[in-house]
């Protein structure tokens, strides 16, 4: 340790490794996890969210994840909150859908359309 | 490639674990293993969360979700409701009677604190040097090294105000001062962590929740002063922070923290850990370096100051561990901002360790002026039961009690000792209607005189002199003029004694009498103790009307004095009893009614044999 570039090059990866506990978020995916969202498959999709943006190393993304939303006939159901814009959810989710949520819209800031079942709150 | 969403943070600080939080982090890891979802779950143990009167409690992050009381057999539900399918335990979650806490933050205990030293505690893992690095650990010591001089240093803590958070309240700067003056070539720092009075444990929780802030702390006041060495002078009973700072050396020491030339300034810097036998006068700054020093735990006269003639002779600074635990925070968000809390003259906050009949035991940290009123009421939850507030003892053995007048007194240095109490370390022990001031008093000056080194005369025989009146009060032998007695010798030892323990021994007694004076007059003239807590001075009753004859009291009193039959109903001959309490409650009808005062038998039995049940007579 000699320099204080090098104390910050170890807090940013310690704040990574932290950024559950609150911290520099972006976006979070709050993933709809009640008895029919497992059962359509909800860990699938979340797990993928998951390892997509541990894959691209996004930094500022938050994955948790809720109860039943209400809306069985769509599930897996997966909000998607960034700060200062009306939340966006997806619904039918499955893993090949995700990676093209996360390169489209978490990426590229790109709604994907097809996917969206409700806008606002 | 990591898949983990939940950052699940156990209360591992000594409350918790001895309400078996270890047990639940184990559990916590098999049933994982069952729900095969160990990749999930990152299972964190920190440091002391506070509220110890909730143990075990946890709090999972994201969504920083507070669950108290937990036990084994919840984990099951925790992981199949909440982590695989996102819907938290409602029943484990903080209740009232109008609404659910789910989140941690919203936990009334928490509403009225702001956290400095225990900033980290309860929210990184005092194990991971990185989590410190995350919060912003080190910067302060960087920037200090790389930017500051040894004085800018020291100017910058006058600015700040910090006052030693020890109990004496003695600006920490001039310490630093007087040192950084100080030519010798040799100088050291030492950090006190020899916490010793009963119901304190604030110093603990810090060294066990965010060890390398107290490390961080003193390399600055190292840095400052010209010290190349100090050491952690931790008491034995204390073997998680003892081995909680040793693993925080080692890990500074491996990442180029500690050692030689750090941060390239040319500073150099070690430390090591001393423990305490558990002495409580080695908390006194001169005991505590001959402690250090191999000899015998004994306080000498000041001056000379440690800061002239400490350590080996040579110039020594003594902090307390709160002390260290504020500097980090202190030169990363800057001295102004530390100024603007708390008081003109004290500012900063203060942890205090809440215990006694109040209803959120634990560790708190409020900004300096907060009323007794708010520290009690609204961040300790208010009194246990039906129980109405009668005094709180802060500052512990050394400390003095205020009352239900004094609730709206701010907490700082100059108001509490102005009303005859102390800040002291931080133990605030919060007492109910029930509780006999004369034997709290008692109980202070017993653990005074046990822990009296016995240098000078004043505490060695003085206090024991306050002890034997103390207990021929409370035995129902009290005298005219005890009263006096007791005032006279109180303030003679706190003129007279060498060090900070004699001085300050007499307070509880003394501010006892200021406030509870009646009481003391209660048990000498009229031998009663309306609370009922000193044996010789209450006694037990049978109600004829409502005992049933059972004979249940009869066949369980140890001394057999309780006679009767099922007609004649059950008597207890006062003369005789021991006052242990069994037949009060063994009886199922509960006849058996507690009473102060000394009974009439009881009384005509003492003046029959006068000297011969009389030990304090010729005292």
């Amino acid at each position: 340790m000699k320099t204080l570039a090098d104390l910050k090059k170890i807090r940013e990866k310690a704040q990574e490794d932290m950024k559950l506990r609150g911290g520099n978020v972006r976006i979070k995916i709050s993933v709809g996890m009640g008895t029919s969202g497992i059962a359509m498959g909800a860990r699938e999709v979340m797990k993928t969210f998951l390892e997509e943006i541990a894959a691209r190393n996004l930094s500022d993304v938050l994955v948790t994840q809720t109860g039943e939303k209400g809306l069985s006939s769509m599930e897996p159901v997966v909000d998607l909150i960034e700060e200062g814009k009306p939340k966006v959810t997806y619904g039918n989710m499955n893993p090949d859908k995700v990676k093209k949520v996360v390169v489209e819209h978490i990426v590229n800031g790109r709604i994907v359309s097809d996917y969206v079942v409700a806008t606002g709150d | 490639m990591s898949l983990k969403h939940i950052d699940l943070l156990i209360c591992c600080g000594s409350g918790c674990i001895s309400a078996g939080a270890l047990k639940i982090k184990e559990r916590f890891h098999e049933v994982l293993r069952e729900h095969k979802a160990t990749n999930e779950v990152n299972i964190i143990e920190t440091g002391c969360m506070g509220p110890c009167d909730y143990g075990p409690v946890m709090v999972i992050y994201p969504e920083g979700i507070f669950y108290q009381h937990v036990t084994p057999e919840d984990v099951e539900e925790i992981v199949s409701e909440h982590f695989i399918k996102g819907r938290p335990v409602t029943r484990l979650m903080l209740q009232n009677e109008e609404k659910t806490f789910s989140i941690q933050k919203d936990v009334p205990f928490y509403q009225k604190q702001i956290k400095v030293a225990l900033e980290n505690c309860g929210y990184i893992n005092p194990e991971s040097l990185d989590e410190y690095i995350a919060t912003g650990g080190y910067e302060a010591l960087g920037k200090v090294l790389t930017e500051m001089s040894p004085q800018d240093v020291i100017n910058e803590m006058k600015a700040s105000g910090l006052r030693g958070r020890g109990g004496g309240g003695f600006p920490t700067y001039i310490k630093w001062q007087m040192v950084h003056d100080n030519k010798g070539a040799e100088k050291y720092i030492i950090c006190n962590a020899d916490e010793g009075d009963p119901g304190a444990f604030m110093d603990r929780s810090i060294l066990e929740g965010d060890p390398h802030r107290i490390l961080e702390g003193m390399m600055i006041g190292a840095y400052a002063m010209g010290a190349n060495m100090g050491f952690f002078y931790i008491r034995a009973e204390y073997p998680l922070a003892i081995k909680r700072i040793k693993m925080a050396i080692a890990q500074a020491k491996e990442m180029g923290l500690m050692g030689e030339n750090i941060f390239d300034s040319g500073f150099c810097f070690d430390a090591e850990v001393r423990t305490g036998a558990g002495a409580f006068v080695c908390g006194e700054e001169t005991a505590l370096i001959h402690s250090i020093e191999g000899e015998r735990g004994n306080p000498t006269p000041k001056p000379p100051y440690p800061a002239v003639q400490g350590l080996w002779g040579m110039p020594t600074v003594v902090n307390n561990v709160e002390t260290f635990g504020n500097i980090p925070t202190i030169f990363r968000k800057g001295a102004k901002w530390f100024a603007s809390m708390g008081t003109e003259k004290s500012p900063g906050t203060k942890v205090f360790a809440l215990t006694g009949d109040v209803r959120n035991t634990g560790l708190v940290e409020v900004p300096m002026g907060t009323t007794l009123r708010e520290l009690i009421f609204d961040v300790g939850g208010g009194m246990i039961g039906d129980h109405k507030f009668k005094a709180v003892q802060l500052g512990g053995p050394s400390g003095g009690c205020l009352t239900v007048e004094h609730l709206d007194t701010g907490v700082d240095y100059e108001s509490l000792k102005e009303r005859g109490s102390m800040m002291g370390s931080g133990g605030v022990i919060v007492m109910n209607e029930e509780k006999c001031m004369v034997n709290v008093a008692k109980f202070f000056m017993d653990f005074c005189v046990e822990e009296s080194c016995g240098k000078c005369s004043p505490c060695r025989i003085g206090l024991k002199q306050m002890l034997a009146i103390l207990e021929r009060i409370t035995s129902g032998f009290g005298r005219e003029g005890d009263i006096e007695e007791l005032q006279r010798l109180g303030e003679s030892i706190s003129k007279l004694s060498l060090c900070g323990l004699g001085q300050t021994a007499p307070n509880p007694v003394l501010s006892t009498i200021r406030y509870f004076r009646d009481e003391y007059e209660a048990h000498i003239r009229d031998r009663s103790c309306a609370t009922k807590v000193c044996k010789d001075l209450m006694h037990y009753q049978i109600d004829k009307d409502r005992c049933i004859g059972c004979s249940l009291c009869a066949r369980n009193c140890p001394v057999k004095c309780i006679t009767g039959s099922r007609e004649e109903k059950y008597i207890i001959h006062q003369v005789d009893c021991i006052k242990c309490g069994n037949c009060y409650d063994v009886c199922p009808v509960k006849a058996i009614e507690k009473e102060p005062g000394m009974h009439p038998d009881t009384v005509a039995h003492r003046s029959e044999l006068g000297k011969a049940v009389n030990r304090y007579e010729d005292l």
